[in-house]
């Protein structure tokens, strides 16, 4: 197929009758030539209003400028600089909601694929000779993050960046938040996690695992008797909802966490030769419809489901899904259930689940967030056969380590207080960003959270200590 | 990674072990459990913590072998290393000292119940452990939980030491007032640990009483830090999650039902893992052996 300049440049994926079986990844990336035609595809334009739409304020016309003119060093060099984890955001980021949704070229064409390209820049510098030498911090204070989800570890690199010995804990035996237990393997390969993790250590970050402040060390035995200047709390939303509809305990109900986890985090994909078993069977009702639940229904089709189907309750239009996976999820044979509201999981006398009950809805006015409120169909009941049912319903911030810490606000969803700009919280030294302040959100926010709190916290810091960087810093000469 | 300082037989399926845990040691309280993980791919099951001794650092579990981690973890020795253990996690259950206190245990329930009563002990409670097992050889720790509790009361199903019967009959007896323990009088609140059908029939056994009773349930297990939902349990008209709202609930209201029922979720996948291993554990020991 010619490539055309008009459309975006396409990344070869792996077919949709293949992949659906296995956990290696849709997408297999641009070659160079790929990469330098969809680069020069760019305007570079004198308003860069694609920058406007990456929560980092990647530079991006520069960044794929470097790749159109063949200086790949260069290009990963500008990217590094904005964005710590662009292998990990060139995958996941909902591109068409950001960067690309604001990108000019959409007036008349398609935009161009920023995150295409900045996927590649980053899988060419992982193709390149690692560097073994590990930076040494400089500066005394020592700063604590909790939680290894995107937020602590952009936040703990930016540190480590600034010369601050940085620990983070975090409670699984593995870091990565969601990027290690929830987002797949063929979607996110574990090695390039991997490897973004290694270039964190290299830079000086020190990983604590099996570590669950609040329970093994008091967020305030870090501050008062371990000796941190400073703690991050990047936490998280890991705690499911679940819908309160009867028959939601019976065997073969579970949570998307749940889920995902025993597949992505405890390798249930490759039970019995892992330990941990996921029980599959042939038919799984998914209820919800954002990335999670799409995650869920290709992964239960790649366990070995005959049938995967999202059922959700409000229309196509209101799904929050990225589109790729909307897309990748069609092709691999995902039957989509719109306007469906689950009433009831029923189950057999062994207490299996047998079906979901759900009923017809229609939408109705705009509710709080601002999307047709879904009504229900008078009369409308009918059941689905189905072996699983599992809930992404959505998640909430853990709130283990905000009830063991006193003079932590929370608002109302549970969610922690912080300044948007710096992360501060309520308390003095402790600072916080991404899910645990957002609520459930996405990567590059988190990611924009951390870095913004590594910051702040220099600031701070900068400004104790009374030292000339640190008044330059806060005039705002940065 | 988790040094092990010691291991101690207690029966052939039972195995003591002193883990270098200073962290878990210094933050521990009674009835909480740690997560354990011995190989790479390997599962993550909650242990309850034994006994912990924070001056050295020092956390105790015992382990009995069911199932393929359980086993691997047994197999471990003196020096070699439990490649993650995290905790504490749970809460210490909420038991007044006032007046007399039972505990009951069945198969590792009484490793369980070792701080929990030497805690209530020292709160100033009146205490008894009642214990049981198939047969003496069989049950754990008796001189560490005489030393722990006011009284110590075994109980085994053949009758070859202590009471011959279930530890529902004996706690039983307790209730109806028999001389079981001179002085202690009829218990005030009990607290059972062991395999669920025990821990049910306390349940029924104190329910016809009257008596306030907490039963520590061992749903199934994933990250034990309330984000999977997995081990989520009925109590009541509740839904709660064992890991961090519990392992400690009224018994009373506890659906046992659901509670079994979700706890054999897995028995074919188990078994099917069980029988993995023991192919490897046969071929590893042919190679050692020179027959392969
Ligand atoms: C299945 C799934 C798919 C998703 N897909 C996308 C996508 O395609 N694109 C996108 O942009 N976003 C996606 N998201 C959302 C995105 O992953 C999250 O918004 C992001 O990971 C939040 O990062 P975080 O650092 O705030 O927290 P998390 O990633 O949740 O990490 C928090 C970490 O903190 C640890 N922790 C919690 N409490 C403690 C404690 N007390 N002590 C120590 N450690 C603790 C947790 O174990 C966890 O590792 C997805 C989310 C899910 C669940
Ligand atoms: C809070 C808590 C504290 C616990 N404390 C201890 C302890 O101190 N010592 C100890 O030996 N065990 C304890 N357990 C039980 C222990 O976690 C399980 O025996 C273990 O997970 C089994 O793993 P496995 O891979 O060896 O067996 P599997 O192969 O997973 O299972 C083998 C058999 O055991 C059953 N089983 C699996 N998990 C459990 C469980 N959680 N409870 C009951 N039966 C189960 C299975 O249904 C199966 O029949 C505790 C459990 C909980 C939840
Ligand atoms: S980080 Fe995300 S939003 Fe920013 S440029 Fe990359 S893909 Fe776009
Ligand atoms: S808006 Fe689009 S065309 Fe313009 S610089 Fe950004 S990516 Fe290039
Ligand atoms: S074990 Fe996952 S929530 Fe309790």
């Amino acid at each position: 197929m010619p490539l055309k300049r008009m459309d975006k440049t396409p990344m070869s994926e792996r077919a949709a009758g293949r992949r659906a079986h296995d956990f290696l990844e849709v997408n297999e990336g641009y070659d160079m030539a790929r990469a330098m035609f969809e680069a020069e595809r760019c305007l570079r334009c004198q308003d860069p209003v694609c920058v406007d739409g990456c929560p980092v304020r990647i530079p991006i016309p520069e960044f794929i400028h470097a790749i159109a003119a063949g200086d790949m060093r260069e290009a990963a060099t500008i990217l590094r600089g904005a964005n710590p984890l662009p292998a990990i955001c060139g995958r996941v980021c909902p591109q068409e909601t950001q960067c690309e949704e604001l990108c000019h070229m959409n007036n008349r064409f398609s935009s161009a694929a920023i995150g295409h390209l900045e996927r590649f820049v980053a899988d060419w510098e992982r193709g390149q000779p690692a560097n073994d030498a590990t930076r040494q911090p400089w500066r005394d204070e020592k700063i604590a993050v909790i939680g290894s989800g995107p937020a602590g570890l952009v936040c703990a690199g930016q540190l480590a960046d600034m010369g601050y010995p940085v620990t983070v804990y975090e409670a699984l035996h593995a870091p990565g938040g969601v990027l290690r237990y929830g987002i797949p393997e063929f979607r996110l390969p574990n090695a390039v996690l991997d490897w973004e993790i290694d270039v964190l250590r290299q830079r000086g970050v020190e990983i604590a695992n099996n570590i669950i402040v609040g329970k093994t060390i008091a967020l305030d035995a870090l501050l008062d008797d371990m000796g941190f200047a400073a703690v991050f709390v990047g936490t998280g939303a890991g705690l499911p909802k679940f819908l309160g509809i009867p028959g939601e305990n019976l065997n073969g109900v579970f949570s998307a966490n749940e889920f995902l986890t025993r597949i992505n985090l405890m390798r249930a994909y490759d039970f019995p030769v892992s330990d941990t078993p996921m029980k599959v069977g042939k038919r799984v009702a998914v209820i919800g419809a954002g990335n999670t639940a799409m995650d869920t229904v290709r992964s239960a089709l790649r366990l070995g489901a005959e049938k995967g189907l999202i059922v959700y309750r409000r229309s196509e239009t209101e799904m929050t899904a990225r589109i790729e996976e909307h897309h990748h999820a069609i092709e691999e044979g995902v039957e989509f259930h719109w306007l469906t509201n689950p009433i009831e999981v029923l189950g057999n006398v062994d207490g299996w689940v047998t079906g979901l009950k759900c009923q017809v809805m229609e939408l109705g006015e705009a509710d709080d967030s601002g999307r047709a409120r879904p009504l229900p169909v008078a009369g409308s009941e009918f059941v689905i056969p189905v072996d699983n049912v599992v809930l992404s319903i959505g998640t909430t911030p853990n709130p283990l380590l905000l009830q063991s810490t006193a003079g932590l606000e929370t608002d109302r969803w549970g969610c922690l207080v912080a300044d948007e700009e710096s992360g501060r919280t309520t308390r003095a030294r402790i600072y916080a960003g991404g899910d645990v302040v957002t609520g459930a959100a996405t990567v590059i926010l988190a990611a924009g959270a951390g870095k913004n709190a590594a910051e702040a916290i220099d600031r701070d810091l900068s400004a104790a200590r009374g030292d000339d960087q640190g008044r330059e810093l806060q005039s705002g000469r940065h | 990674m988790a040094r092990i300082i010691s291991k101690r037989v207690l029966t052939p399926v039972t195995k003591l072990f002193v883990i270098e845990a200073p962290l878990i040691a210094a933050a521990a309280r009674p009835g909480q459990f740690v997560i354990v993980r011995v190989r790479e791919g390997g599962e993550r099951i909650p242990l309850t913590i034994a006994d912990y001794r924070p001056d050295r650092g020092e956390i105790i579990i015992v382990v009995q072998e069911v199932g393929v981690t359980t086993r691997l973890l047994g197999a471990l020795d003196e020096g070699d290393d439990i490649l993650d253990v995290a905790g504490p996690l749970g809460s210490a259950p909420d038991i007044s000292p006032a007046g007399h206190v039972v505990g009951v245990g069945g198969g590792f329930g009484a490793a369980a119940l070792l701080c929990l009563m030497r805690d209530l002990s020292q709160r100033g409670a009146r205490t008894t452990a009642i214990i049981g097992a198939r047969q003496k050889d069989l049950l754990i720790l008796t001189d560490e939980l005489k030393a722990a509790s006011g009284h110590l009361d075994l109980c085994t199903d053949d009758g070859s030491t202590g009471f011959k019967g279930f530890v529902t009959e004996r706690l039983q007896q307790l209730i109806d007032g028999d001389a079981v323990a001179p002085g202690l009088g009829p218990p005030d609140r009990v607290v059972a640990i062991g395999p669920m059908a025990m821990m049910r029939a306390v349940a029924d056994t104190t329910r016809r009483a009257g008596i306030e009773t907490l039963a520590s349930m061992d749903p199934l297990m994933i990250d034990g830090t309330g984000m999977c939902g997995g081990c989520r349990i009925t109590i009541g008209n509740e839904i709660k999650f064992a890991c961090v709202d519990g392992p400690f609930f009224d018994a009373h209201q506890v659906d046992f039902d659901e509670a079994e029922r979700r706890n054999k979720m897995y028995v074919d996948m188990e078994s099917q893992a069980a029988v993995r291993q023991a192919h490897a554990c046969g071929a590893a020991s042919q190679v050692r052996e020179g027959a392969i």
